[in-house]
């Protein structure tokens, strides 16, 4: 039996789908605007373009972040896997509550605290020990790795228990090392649930700006803090130019990964 | 707890106790100290030896009405984006589960987008379209349905609207993957035994739907009550919310101690909420 949808649900939908892409769509509009104001249409350039390239502070700032996020989603990736293994595979030892609490905490903790958190401790241990001798991309780095594994965990934790465990046992039974059982049936199971962990992570870090101002010191400036410092002034068409590059990327990126996943 | 088991388990258990619990112990220690002139600027808990604590931060917190009303309009630009997330949220995600299966793939992708793109900049382009020259403005003027530009920025409006904007995406998705689970064929059977279609979806499809409403609400409120940027880009000088004040405290003023109480403070608020949350991911697991 097919259903038709009502009129009305036609209608929330084109109204929500509409308010989701509208902003997005008038920012990638403008940065064509050959005009510095940015409401007024004055023909297509690729002015901004150019002008952001020539940007040394964006393009500095950018090469922090990506170098950043690549740490931080690799670092979490890695922990966070370790996480998800423990909570899916070992369902008692010393300390389970507590260590399920603070994988997952970091999904609902509002960034500002996060952020604050850290940075006191940094400042806490750098009084105390030494380290870290003031703050920098290990210290965003590190406060990003900290909020990503919550969220490779997650998504790597719901799929450790949605396969078969019967191929792991199999393995098992014939004679494999639970090594050679994790590196050659468990791994190749969660590959994508590892992919979409890492992106995650990556996007969260590359994209995040108060945890970073927290964390960050005057050498390590990212990408959303120089956005942030410049969008305060007003629009600017660069940031404009700056936003559809980002949009593309991530279009690429998000359709890149679905078709991966999909294939497998 | 054998060899290999530690192995897995000590080391990111080390890395959280440091990273994540260790510094929750920290904000609460300094939002117990004295604001002090030396770096960094706070007192220690021990001098000389002895414990030195002070409830004064938070007596300050009490006794200004700034933090009351910051608190407080957290909790209703929180609410209120909410209600509003809802209401929009779930025709959307109602329609996607309804939608022919090979469309909601995409009609869900096309939902979490704008989740993957730059929660900055998605607020940004805001900025473009509600000011007073901005491309709301403009287009009203040029079709002749106002007269003079419409105040539409730095408001309540533009912050609640923001908050709903930003945050859309989190209602719909638990929302659509409860609706999805339901079976139409439950509304086909309230039709059925004579219920009208408004009386179905009060009756079946909307309690059936409870989970997903009460994952939608939480995801969305408890970001919200944190939130800096939307009021900070898009609020006025009378927007008044606790993350906002927090950073202001801490960058502007530079007092540590009053930002960590202002933290701990925002913690005893979300906590309830953020418990749920919890019990309810587990759940989900």
């Amino acid at each position: 039996m097919t259903r038709r949808l009502s009129p009305f649900l036609i209608a929330m939908m084109v109204i929500g789908f509409v308010f989701l892409y509208a902003p997005i769509a008038s920012v990638v509009v403008y940065s064509f605007n050959s005009s510095r104001l940015v409401t007024v249409w004055a023909g297509f350039s690729f002015e901004w373009y150019g002008a952001l390239f020539r940007n040394e502070a964006i393009g500095r700032a950018a090469f922090i972040s990506f170098e950043v996020a690549l740490i931080a989603a690799t670092g979490a990736l890695i922990l966070g896997t370790l996480v998800a293994y423990a909570l899916a595979r070992y369902r008692r030892f010393a300390g389970r509550t507590l260590f399920a609490a603070m994988a997952t905490a970091p999904l609902v903790m509002p960034e500002i605290i996060t952020g604050l958190s850290l940075l006191l401790l940094f400042v806490a241990l750098e009084q105390a020990t030494g380290w870290p001798e003031g703050r920098g991309i290990v210290t965003i780095a590190i406060a990003h790795i900290t909020l990503g594994v919550a969220f490779v965990a997650v998504i790597v934790e719901a799929r450790l228990s949605s396969f078969n465990r019967a191929l792991e046992e199999a393995a098992l039974d014939l004679g494999a090392g639970p090594a050679r059982v994790f590196f050659v049936i468990t791994l190749p199971l969660i590959a994508p649930a590892l992919a979409a962990g890492w992106l995650l992570a990556f996007t969260l870090s590359f994209d995040d700006l108060v945890i970073a101002s927290f964390t960050a010191g005057p050498a390590s400036t990212t990408l959303p803090m120089v956005i942030f410092s410049s969008v305060r002034l007003g629009v600017s068409p660069q940031i404009n130019a700056l936003a559809t590059l980002i949009l593309i990327a991530v279009a690429v990126l998000v359709g890149g990964a679905n078709r991966l996943v999909r294939v497998r | 707890m054998n060899a290999r088991r530690f192995g897995v388990v000590a080391l990111p258990y080390a890395w959280l106790l440091l990273f994540f619990l260790v510094p929750f112990l920290i904000v609460l220690k300094i939002s117990l100290a004295h604001e002090a002139v030396s770096i960094p600027p706070y007192t220690p808990l021990f001098d000389h030896g002895r414990l030195v604590v002070t409830g004064a931060n938070y007596l300050f917190l009490l006794s200004d009405a700034l933090y009351w009303r910051a608190y407080l309009g957290a909790i209703r630009y929180a609410a209120i984006a909410t209600a509003v997330t809802l209401l929009l949220g779930y025709p959307l995600a109602y329609g996607i589960a309804r939608a022919p299966a090979r469309w909601r793939g995409v009609l869900l992708m096309l939902v979490i987008l704008p989740f993957w793109t730059s929660f900055l900049i998605r607020v940004y382009a805001w900025i473009g379209l509600l000011k007073e020259n901005g491309i709301v403005n403009h287009a009203l003027l040029s079709l002749g349905l106002i007269d003079a530009p419409l105040r539409l920025i730095n408001n309540d409006f533009s912050v609640i609207l923001g908050l709903v904007y930003a945050y859309l995406p989190f209602m719909v998705l638990p929302l659509y993957a409860q609706l999805e689970k339901l079976d139409p064929a439950l509304s086909d059977a309230a039709a059925d035994l004579g219920a009208r279609p408004a009386r179905a979806f009060w009756q079946v499809t909307l309690p059936l739907s409870l989970p997903g409403i009460v994952a939608g609400v939480l995801l969305v409120f408890i970001p919200a009550v944190g939130e800096f940027v939307i009021p900070d880009l898009l609020g006025g000088p009378n927007t008044l919310m606790i993350g906002k004040i927090l950073w202001d405290e801490f960058f502007t003023n530079r007092d540590w101690p009053v930002a960590a109480s202002l933290a701990i403070a925002m913690l005893l608020l979300l906590a309830l909420p953020m418990g749920l949350m919890r019990r309810f991911l587990r759940g989900v697991a």
